[in-house]
């Protein structure tokens, strides 16, 4: 707390009379060191405890092994055992693996595109482009969980609307049960709501770039395409890397809707779902359980350290 | 860029504007927003027939006629009176305690420079972004570990508790909220807050009584959003609630689907009962909603 001291500007022109060295040379009394003490270490306590403690704890029993219901005593230090045996022998690690790429490829894909592309068509004045955004952002209020549920209805072999639709009532597909396709399926899903998200960022990002870069190039003879891809696009960078920090958190968090609709088993394996699955499902193997949760800490790591350092770096200079 | 000078012109000037390329354009946005909503309107469409017509007819068919039958039959069913009043248990706490946390954290790093100030709006920033299942596991055991006594969680520990789903939404949020009221509080001018500090006002009133009245919008923005993210949450209540009593809405559903187990109108019905209150939300507070999340990728 000694390095408490305002901004540099808080030295008031008419400022207070001289003081004395010492406890008076900062600028806060007492009471008020206090006060701001406490306002900036309660929140962080509590955020340190419940988020980042359990970070750490993910980590370290991933190096054990641990049934999780009897008390410390009984945890057995076994070093990287868990992680050989999940890249060698556990059978739901790759086809989870395999499936979270999936979903991230996906995401990256449809919806970014999806988004990108209804956004420059929203970015002018159009009649009822308020209603448009609306009913494309509604999604978004919708939780994973209730999407699985609504998605059921259409995806249903006996009566959906997609078999209907694609006239195959008679010769049902199970668009849910099949292990081949199901995973395509929930992502059509998921895909649904992300595109309005993707679409509100680049939308607030168009709006950002400055118009007189794009009539400069247009003035230069660019096509209006030209000017997107080589002028607005690159200067929507910070954007472009929100949506793939977004897009590829969701891709790792991605769980109620597989959950909701099988608990994520039968071609619908997740990484979060080995995760889980070790408190509130069948498996009760705490230190394995935690040795992939380390696995996706490593992989968010790796999107959220660089999206850090471009948001901050930004900070220090202006 | 046509487009931008068009605005101002008068209504008998925009008759030009109807080319062929805005009708394409039109007919394609119609289009897209239609797909949009027709998995919503397919499961109001569904939960308005009733078991006898669908299980005759199929889905896709026209209504023999339409009741709401379902609705009171999932309501009652379902018990969503008693789930409803669970979500709003945690929600509204939960909401609140993470908005009045945030904005004292946002506060701190941005009217005083500290040592650690970025390094505490990294840490918070960073946390918010986590996937959960990286927490979950010792959270769960740490929630077993912390005693309560009985008069606030008859489990006698977090686990089972509301308290404890509250207090992980708040640590959880506060990430974000943090990093959003923090660029907004550095917008708001400097000498504000040091005119009132000359004046001799105190650091808790510079915050409450100056701070945080500028920081209504935004504060409105993230109260929208934090409600439906709190709202919809899934996994904190499914992992870190074992009793389906006690479980908020959003997960109970995992307890209707157990019992309406073949009539999918009953679930749409369900489903949408659910939904209601974040529809409400967006519908009503549609701007605020967007702000937030908008604020939330761009620096204020």
């Amino acid at each position: 707390m000694t390095a408490l001291q305002e901004k540099p500007k808080a030295v008031a022109p008419q400022g207070p009379p001289p003081r004395r060295r010492g406890k008076r040379a900062t600028a806060l009394a007492g009471t008020d060191k206090l006060v701001l003490g406490l306002m900036l270490g309660i929140p962080t306590i509590v955020h340190l405890l419940f988020v980042w403690i359990p970070t750490l704890g993910s980590v370290a029993l991933s190096f054990s092994r641990w049934n999780g219901i009897g008390g410390f005593e009984d945890i057995e230090w076994i070093g990287v055992s868990n992680y050989v045996e999940i890249f060698t022998e556990y059978p739901r690690f790759w086809p989870a693996v395999q499936h979270n790429l999936i979903w991230l490829a996906f995401l990256l894909i449809v919806p970014t595109c999806a988004g990108l592309l209804l956004a420059v068509l929203l970015d002018r004045e159009i009649k009822f482009s308020r209603i448009y955004q609306s009913a494309l952002y509604m999604p978004m209020v919708l939780s994973l969980a209730l999407i699985g549920f609504i998605w059921q209805l259409i995806y249903t072999p006996d009566g959906g609307l997609l078999n209907s639709l694609l006239g195959l009532s008679d010769k049902p597909v199970d668009w849910i049960g099949d292990s081949d396709i199901n995973l395509y399926a929930v992502l059509v899903a998921a895909a649904w709501r992300h595109t309005g998200y993707i679409m509100l960022l680049y939308l607030a990002g168009l709006k950002g770039v400055d118009p007189s870069l794009k009539e400069a190039a247009s003035l230069d003879g660019a096509s209006a395409t030209q000017t997107f891809f080589l002028v607005t696009f690159p200067v929507m960078k910070p954007v472009n890397i929100v949506v793939a920090v977004v897009t590829v958190i969701e891709a790792l968090r991605a769980f109620d809707i597989v959950y909701v609709i099988n608990k994520g088993r039968n071609g619908l394996e997740l990484l979060s779902v080995l995760v889980t699955d070790n408190i509130i499902g069948e498996a009760s193997r705490i230190g394995r359980g935690s040795a992939v949760a380390v696995i996706l800490l490593t992989i968010s790591l790796g999107v959220i350290i660089p999206y850090l350092y471009q948001t901050f770096s930004k900070e220090n200079r202006s | 860029m046509t487009a931008t000078l068009e605005r101002p012109s008068v209504p008998a000037v925009k008759k030009r504007t109807v080319t062929p390329a805005r009708v394409a354009l039109h007919t394609f946005l119609i289009l897209t927003c239609l797909m949009t909503l027709a998995p919503l309107l397919w499961a109001v469409y569904a939960s308005l027939r009733t078991y006898e017509d669908t299980s005759v007819n199929g889905y896709f068919s026209i209504a023999k006629s339409l009741t709401l039958e379902n609705f009171a039959k999932a309501w009652d069913i379902g018990d969503l009176p008693h789930f409803y009043w669970n979500t709003f248990l945690i929600t509204v706490p939960a909401l609140i305690i993470t908005l009045l946390l945030s904005s004292m954290v946002a506060f701190g790093v941005s009217r005083f420079s500290f040592k650690f100030n970025l390094l505490l709006l990294m840490i918070f920033t960073a946390g918010n972004l986590l996937p959960q299942q990286v927490i979950v596991t010792p959270l769960w055991r740490l929630y077993r570990l912390i005693e309560v006594p009985e008069w606030i969680s008859d489990s006698g520990s977090l686990i089972d508790s509301p308290i404890g789903v509250v207090l992980i939404h708040i640590a959880f949020q506060s990430g974000f909220c943090t990093f959003v009221l923090s660029n907004y509080m550095k917008t708001i001018p400097y000498e504000l807050t040091e005119a009132a500090r000359v004046d001799g006002a105190s650091v808790f009133r510079q915050y409450w009584q100056l701070t945080l009245p500028l920081c209504r919008p935004v504060l409105a923005a993230l109260a929208t959003l934090e409600f439906t993210w709190i709202y919809n949450d899934f996994l904190w209540a499914l992992v870190l609630i074992q009793d389906g009593d006690k479980m908020p809405v959003t997960s109970a559903l995992q307890n209707l689907k157990g019992t309406f187990f073949t009539d999918n109108n009953l679930i749409a019905a369900g489903s949408l009962l659910v939904a209601l209150p974040t529809l409400v939300v967006f519908f009503v507070l549609q701007r605020q909603f967007v702000g937030g999340l908008t604020l939330g990728s761009t620096k204020g």
